[in-house]
């Protein structure tokens, strides 16, 4: 394992990817498609309102990028501190 | 050929494929066996996954639930949601570490983190309460789909399915069941969005199923929207609004959530990220599933909504173009005669649509018939019922119960709160609903004939369904059976055994854990729709839990892992059998499962949350007045958050 301190720096800093991808994930589905509804009602989007599609397709749709950003955020953090395998 | 044949050449088709691949891929050892090696392509694992995941459930009755529900398509967003921002919580919070850490079960890894037999052994029920209710489940599932398109009985379907299985899981083990996934994918997608993307070209003029959702409705020159029409049809004929707000915002965020933290938590989908070769690729075979997973659940409200759209118009024929109204309703002659309406007896004939002429005029009327007009009707036909069945000489009594039930029908029928725009049942001239059942899976198995496609594309959704059903059954059995031979056997009874001696009681645990399922697919407790909200809840209130604070805090020890484990479990289960029944004995719930009676309006199907929310609070706080873990319990967690030093790949 790499020295201490940067082991705990790697883990630190992989959270903090973590809780900003958590944010996300929460404001697309639980935030727009459900929470925020009622407030956007006004923003159309093809016959329905903007929460109805985040609910249905969008969420889903960010969820996808998340992910892949997410794993090359990752890959890349593994390299900068070395503990890539 | 008739249909018949030709659903036999194309399902027969496909299970040859995956015999084919059960033998190419025998399992030759354990790590084979239990995580194919670890050897998995990323994209490879993700399309398996996919499989794995996606059940009959998904595949036949999903756009269903959506279309139908009373309470709206909107509020059943939850489970698109729910059933893909689960992989989120996956890729971010469990599957690289759980892929670190570099061996084959969920328990494991509970048994190793908190140093403890007893918390692994805990996991194992856990493992086992969520899989074997899940699997009833998908047997049902099998016989179902089989008895539907192969004209055998459900029973006989069920011996078919299991026999398949049991030839591709025992030989090949994960190995074999991986590969099979893959193909069964690529049939279950391709019968989805074929079918999918005809109507939506019929309807919307677009291509992309998804871009149809949101697309101008092309029979009225696509000025108005799709969702628009529906909308406006659906509340004519009394329903409630398709894109309608949901009524218990609270119910629908927790349910919603507890399909996630669920789905993160069901063991047979975590083990998938065992079988890749690297941390980085579990982290991006979890994305590789979604998209996957996506390309059918980004679909299914478009078949959903459009599905909805075309019983409507074809029952209300003036509705394509104008109001529901403004024209007559279907006509019983027109549904003998016209070739293109043939799907309607079709399907009568399979009980999952029904109608009756009740006012015999000629015509079906479709429309919400109000509870209290339902209600009229139901005491009328018993009062009638009571006078037909007495041996009493003397009916007077029971005949002025029934002129008091027919007074009470006419009062219902002319009162214009139970009528359609303001206007009366009797003064429109009809007596009740005729279209009076549309089963949630007609709007994926009828979808091809209503869009009138050739009949492969008719045999290809029956091999779609019983891929989605098969490879689901499949994933939930080798959880299962390496539970019971890897933790059981291996990890508690007998830790001697040879690898050989491991190989086989992995294969006899396999055929035992299918032995079982189709018992139990045979013989279901009578509870098949609920089964699934529990293992949700289980999952959600057990699993994700323990291996989120087993990786994100070095501090939670042994005991607050058991006591928090068994509470979530305790807690969740007590919660759904008081509204469900004890053990789902109908009868002996406390409360009828009604919203009204809900503690703060949660349902069970969302209770896995609060579950969730009380295992982590208990675990914590026992933890808390226990002793820390041992220093090589904690090298342990450090090593697993970083991928560095993670088994090398086995290639095969």
């Amino acid at each position: 394992m790499a020295d201490k301190t940067s082991s705990s720096a790697y883990w630190a800093a992989n959270v903090r990817v973590i809780l900003i991808s958590l944010v996300i994930w929460f404001v697309c589905s639980f935030g727009l498609g459900i929470i925020l509804r009622p407030a956007l009602k006004g923003i159309s989007v093809g016959g329905a309102d903007l929460g109805f599609w985040f609910a249905q397709n969008g969420s889903i749709y960010v969820f996808l990028v998340l992910i892949f950003v997410y794993a090359w955020r990752m890959n890349k953090l593994d390299k900068e501190y070395g503990v890539e395998e | 050929m008739d249909q018949f044949t030709l659903n036999l050449i194309v399902v027969g088709f496909t299970f040859a494929i995956y015999i084919g691949i059960a033998i190419w891929a025998r399992a030759g050892s354990t790590a084979e066996f239990y995580a194919a090696g670890q050897g998995v392509n990323p994209i490879l694992n993700g399309m398996a996954t996919g499989a794995d995941w996606m059940s009959a459930a998904s595949f036949i009755s999903m756009a269903g639930i959506i279309a139908l529900a009373p309470v709206g398509g909107y509020t059943q967003s939850a489970f698109l949601m729910g059933w893909t921002g689960g992989y989120v919580l996956l890729a971010l919070l469990l599957a690289p570490y759980l892929r670190k850490f570099g061996k084959f079960t969920v328990p494991e890894f509970v048994g190793d983190r908190f140093y403890s037999g007893g918390a692994r052994l805990v996991a194992v029920i856990c493992l086992i309460v969520i899989s074997v209710t899940y699997v009833i489940g998908q047997m049902r599932g099998v016989g179902v789909t089989f008895s539907r398109f192969l004209e055998v009985s459900t029973d006989m379907g069920l011996y078919i399915g299991a026999a398949i299985v049991f030839a591709y899981a025992v030989l090949g083990g994960m190995k074999g069941i991986t590969y099979t996934q893959v193909a069964q994918y690529v049939v279950l997608i391709i019968a989805y969005t074929i079918p999918a993307i005809f109507i939506s070209l019929n309807l919307t003029g677009s291509f992309l199923p998804q871009l149809g959702l949101i697309g101008g409705y092309a029979p009225q020159g696509g000025d108005v929207a799709v969702l628009a029409k529906l909308d406006s049809l659906v509340t004519e004929l009394g329903f409630t609004a398709y894109t309608a707000d949901t009524n218990n915002m609270f119910n629908m965020i927790l349910f919603t959530m507890s399909l996630m933290i669920g789905t993160a938590g069901l063991p047979h989908v975590i083990v998938r990220f065992f079988t890749v070769p690297r941390v980085a690729d579990a982290r991006s075979s979890a994305g590789w599933a979604l998209v996957f997973i996506a390309l059918l659940y980004t679909v299914a409200p478009a078949v959903g909504a459009m599905a909805r759209l075309n019983l409507t118009t074809t029952f209300w024929p003036g509705a394509a173009t104008g109001s529901a109204m403004s024209g007559p309703a279907l006509s019983v002659a027109e549904i003998d005669s016209n070739p293109k309406l043939a799907w309607i007896n079709t399907w009568k004939a399979t009980g999952l649509l029904d109608f009756s002429d009740k006012n015999g005029d000629g015509f079906i009327q479709y429309f919400n018939e109000k509870a209290l007009v339902t209600a009229a009707n139901k005491a009328l036909a018993d009062a009638k019922k009571a006078v037909a069945d007495s041996t009493d000489a003397d009916k007077t009594a029971l005949e002025a119960k029934v002129t008091e039930a027919q007074a009470a029908v006419d009062a219902a029928l002319a009162d214009p709160a139970n009528g359609l725009g303001g206007k009366s049942l009797t003064e429109l001239g009809f007596v009740g609903n005729e279209l009076t059942k549309v089963d949630n899976d007609i709007m994926v198995l009828a979808n091809p004939e209503i869009a009138a496609l050739p009949g492969w594309v008719i045999a290809l959704v029956a091999a779609g369904g019983l891929a989605a059903a098969l490879s689901t059954a499949a994933g939930l059995l080798l959880a299962i059976s390496s539970a019971v031979s890897h933790d059981l056997i291996k990890g508690s009874i007998n830790p001697n055994i040879s690898e050989k001696g491991e190989l086989l009681a992995a294969r006899i645990s396999m055929g035992f854990a299918i032995a079982v399922a189709t018992y139990l697919g045979l013989n279901p407790p009578g509870f098949a729709a609920q089964v699934v909200a529990l293992a949700f809840g289980l999952a959600a209130a057990t699993i994700f839990p323990v291996l989120m604070m087993g990786i994100f805090s070095k501090r939670i020890n042994k005991e607050g892992a058991i006591a928090g484990m068994l509470a979530g479990l305790v807690f969740t289960a007590v919660y759904i059998f008081l509204y469900l029944g004890w053990f789902f004995i109908p009868g002996t719930n406390m409360y009828a499962n009604t919203p009204a009676n809900h503690f703060f309006g949660i349902s069970p199907l969302s209770i896995g949350t609060i579950g969730a929310v009380v295992n982590f609070t208990v675990a914590y706080l026992v933890s808390m007045v226990t002793k820390a873990p041992p220093q090589h319990v904690v090298d342990l967690i450090e090593s697993i958050r970083v991928p560095k030093g993670a088994g090398s790949a086995q290639a095969h």
